[in-house]
C-alpha cells in the first residue's frame, strides 16, 4: 500500500456537511468527506449506514427520489454541483456510476455498452464498435461476449451483467466513476480482474468504491471512510484505518467484532 | 376420535359451499358465453361463404353478403387507432412522466380520462354529432366552401374521430400501466450515463412499453369496432352500393348492419340467416383482435426474457 501520498494530488469530489433526508428519516447526518484524483476512496459500514445514499448524492442520482430532501454541499473540482447552473445531464456524464444492483437494459449487449457514446453524439459505427471493444477488455468481458454482442444482456450471468454495467459506464469516459458494491456477484476470478481494472483506471479516474469485503477494500483503496448510522465516523489513509484505527468503533467492524 | 375442536367439520363444510358457489359463479359465464357462441355459429355458419364476405346486400336486405361493411369496419378502425393512439400515447406520457402527479392539470386531466370512460357510448355519438359533425364540419364547410354541404355532414372521418374518442381512455390507462411497468432501475441506468429525461423516455421507456401500448391499442380497437351508437349519428349508412374513398364518405359498418337488420330491414323474419352470418363476422372480427393483443403481448415478453444465443 502506498502509504502516506494521499496528499499529492487534488481534491476532485468534495462533501462538506451533507444531511440527506428520505422523508422524515435522516439518511445521512453532515458527512464531510474528500475524494481525492486518481486516488481510490473505499467506503465502508454496516447495510443500512448511507454508503448507497452518499454515493448517489455525488451524481445527484437521489434527485429521482420523491420526498428526497438534501442540505449542505457537495464540490465537484471546487464547485457546487447544485448551483442552479450546474445541468445535471452533463453531472452524470462527468460522473459515472456502478449501482449495486445490475442493471442492463433489455437490449443487447453492444446496445447496452454504446448506449451512452450514441446518447452524447456519436454515431459513427467504427468508433462504436471500438468504444464496445475497449471497455468490455476493460471490464474482462470481452472475451465472453464478444462472438454473441447482440445477444440480450439479460441473457448473462449476474456478474457477466454487473461487469456489462461497468463497461457501460466506462464507455462515456466519466472523470469520477461511483461504484456501488461492484465485485458483490463475482467470482474470485472476475474480483480480481476487477479490482485489476480499478488500479488500471486510477490513473485517469477518481474512483469512489462502495465495498463490504475488508479485504478488497484494503487491497483497492487508497483512503477509506467509515460510516455508521448515517455519519461519517472515520477517514484517514487506508493503511492506517485497517491498521491503527483512531476510533475503536472501526476497529471492532474491520475486525469483525462488529454488532 | 378427537372432539377437543368442535365445530371443524361445518366450518370445512361452509369451505367447500363457498368454493361451489365462487365456481358455480365462474361456470355461468362460460355458459352463456359458450351458449352464445353456439347459437350463433349454428345459425350462422351456413351463410358464411366467399360470396357473403365480399359482395353488396341485396334484395332488400334478403340476399347478398356483407362486403362493404366488412371493408367500412377496417376503414373505420384504422382510420380511429390513425387518431387515437397517437393522441393517447402523448397524453400517457405527459400523465405519467412529465406532470406532478398532484399538479393541478394533471388531476384534471385524470378526472376527464375516468369520467370519459363512464360516458353511455350514445353520448358519445350525440356529442360528434354536435360537436364534430355541426361544429367542426359545419365550421370548414361556412370558411372554406361558402356554406356549400361538404364536411357538415355524417361522415367516415367524423364517425372515427367520435369512436377516437370514445377509446382515448383505454389507450391512455394502459398505456400508463406500460409506462409505469418500467422499472426504475431501468430509468436511472439511463440517467446515470447523463441521458436526458427526453432521451430516456424515448430509447429505454418506451421500447421498454411498446407491447403494453400495443395491447392497448389493440383493447381500443376491438372495444370500438363493435360500437354502434357513436356511429350512428356520425357517419355509418343503412346502405351504401358503393365503398368510401373520401373522408367525407359515409359507411357500412359490421356492428350498425347488425342493428340494422335485426331492426329496420323490410322483413326481419327473413333477413334472420343473414343476420346470424353477420353477427359471426363481427365476433369473430372482434376476437381476432383480441387475440392479436394476447400474441403480441405474449411475444414481448418472451422477447424480455433472456434467452440464449
Ligand atoms: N429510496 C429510499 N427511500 C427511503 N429510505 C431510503 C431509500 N433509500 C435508502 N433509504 C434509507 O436510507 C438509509 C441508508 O440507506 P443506503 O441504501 O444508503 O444504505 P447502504 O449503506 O448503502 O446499505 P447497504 O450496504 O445495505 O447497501 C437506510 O436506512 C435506508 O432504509
Ligand atoms: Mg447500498
Amino acid at each position: 500500500m502506498e502509504g502516506g501520498s494521499n496528499d499529492a494530488t487534488s481534491v476532485k469530489v468534495s462533501a462538506r456537511d451533507l444531511d440527506v433526508f428520505y422523508g422524515s428519516t435522516q439518511a445521512l447526518h453532515g458527512i464531510s468527506l474528500d475524494a481525492r484524483a486518481n486516488r481510490v476512496t473505499a467506503l465502508i459500514g454496516p447495510s443500512g449506514c448511507g454508503k448507497s445514499t452518499f454515493l448517489r448524492s455525488i451524481n445527484r442520482m437521489n434527485d429521482l427520489i420523491p420526498g428526497m430532501r438534501r442540505q449542505g454541499r457537495i464540490l465537484l473540482d471546487g464547485a457546487d454541483i447544485h448551483d442552479p447552473g450546474v445541468d445535471v445531464v452533463d453531472l452524470r456524464r462527468r460522473v459515472g456510476m456502478v449501482f449495486q444492483r445490475s442493471n442492463p437494459f433489455p437490449k443487447s449487449i453492444y446496445e447496452n455498452v454504446s448506449y451512452g457514446p450514441r446518447i452524447h453524439g456519436v454515431s459513427d459505427r467504427g468508433t462504436l464498435d471500438e468504444i464496445v471493444r475497449t471497455t468490455l477488455e476493460q471490464a474482462a468481458l470481452w472475451d465472453e461476449v464478444k462472438d454473441r454482442l447482440g445477444a440480450s444482456a439479460l441473457s448473462l450471468s449476474g456478474g457477466q451483467q454487473q461487469r456489462l454495467c461497468i463497461a457501460r459506464a466506462l464507455a462515456v469516459e466519466p472523470e469520477v466513476l461511483l461504484m456501488d458494491e461492484p465485485a458483490s456477484a463475482l467470482d474470485p476470478l472476475a474480483t480480481a480482474r476487477i479490482e485489476e481494472l480499478i488500479h488500471e483506471l486510477k490513473e485517469r479516474y477518481t474512483i469512489l468504491i462502495v465495498t463490504h469485503n475488508m479485504q478488497q477494500a484494503a487491497r483497492v483503496s487508497d483512503t477509506t471512510a467509515y460510516f455508521y448510522l448515517g455519519r461519517l465516523v472515520e477517514v484517514g489513509p487506508t493503511a492506517q484505518i485497517f491498521t491503527n484505527p483512531a476510533k475503536q468503533e472501526t476497529e471492532d467492524y474491520i475486525t469483525g467484532r462488529f454488532g | 376420535m378427537s372432539s377437543r375442536l368442535p365445530g371443524r367439520p361445518s366450518a370445512a363444510w361452509k369451505g367447500s359451499a363457498f368454493v361451489a358457489l365462487c365456481g358455480a359463479a365462474a361456470a355461468i359465464i362460460v355458459a352463456m358465453l359458450a351458449i352464445i357462441l353456439a347459437d350463433v355459429v349454428r345459425n350462422g355458419w351456413a351463410g358464411l361463404g366467399w360470396e357473403f364476405l365480399v359482395s353488396a346486400p341485396s334484395e332488400g336486405m334478403r340476399g347478398g353478403g356483407v362486403g362493404p361493411a366488412i371493408f367500412g369496419t377496417f376503414a373505420l378502425v384504422l382510420l380511429m387507432t390513425i387518431a387515437v393512439v397517437p393522441v393517447g400515447v402523448l397524453t400517457a406520457v405527459y400523465l405519467f412522466e412529465y406532470a406532478r402527479p398532484d399538479s393541478a392539470f394533471a388531476r384534471a386531466v385524470n378526472l376527464a380520462v375516468s369520467n370519459l370512460a363512464g360516458v353511455p357510448s350514445i353520448v358519445f355519438g350525440l356529442f360528434g354529432l354536435g360537436f364534430f359533425v355541426r361544429f367542426v364540419g359545419g365550421g370548414i364547410d361556412r370558411v372554406f366552401h361558402a356554406g356549400e354541404l361538404a364536411w357538415g355532414k355524417p361522415s367516415i372521418l367524423w364517425a372515427a374521430l367520435t369512436l377516437a374518442l370514445l377509446t382515448l381512455p383505454v389507450v391512455i390507462v394502459t398505456t400508463g400501466e406500460a409506462l409505469r411497468a418500467v422499472p426504475v432501475a431501468a430509468r436511472e441506468a439511463s440517467f446515470a450515463l447523463g441521458a436526458t429525461k427526453w432521451q430516456t423516455i424515448s430509447r429505454v421507456v418506451l421500447p421498454q412499453s411498446l407491447a403494453g401500448i400495443l395491447t392497448g391499442a389493440i383493447l381500443a380497437v376491438s372495444r370500438g369496432a363493435g360500437e354502434v351508437a357513436p356511429i350512428m349519428f356520425t357517419g355509418a349508412a343503412y346502405f351504401l352500393p358503393k365503398l368510401p374513398t373520401r373522408l367525407t364518405d359515409q359507411f357500412m359498418e359490421l356492428g350498425y348492419h347488425v342493428y340494422v337488420l335485426s331492426t329496420q330491414s323490410p322483413d326481419i323474419e327473413a333477413t334472420k340467416p343473414i343476420l346470424y352470418s353477420t353477427v359471426l363476422v363481427l365476433l369473430f372480427l372482434t376476437f381476432l383482435l383480441n387475440a392479436t393483443a394476447i400474441a403480441i403481448r405474449a411475444r414481448f415478453r418472451a422477447a424480455l426474457r433472456p434467452q440464449d444465443a
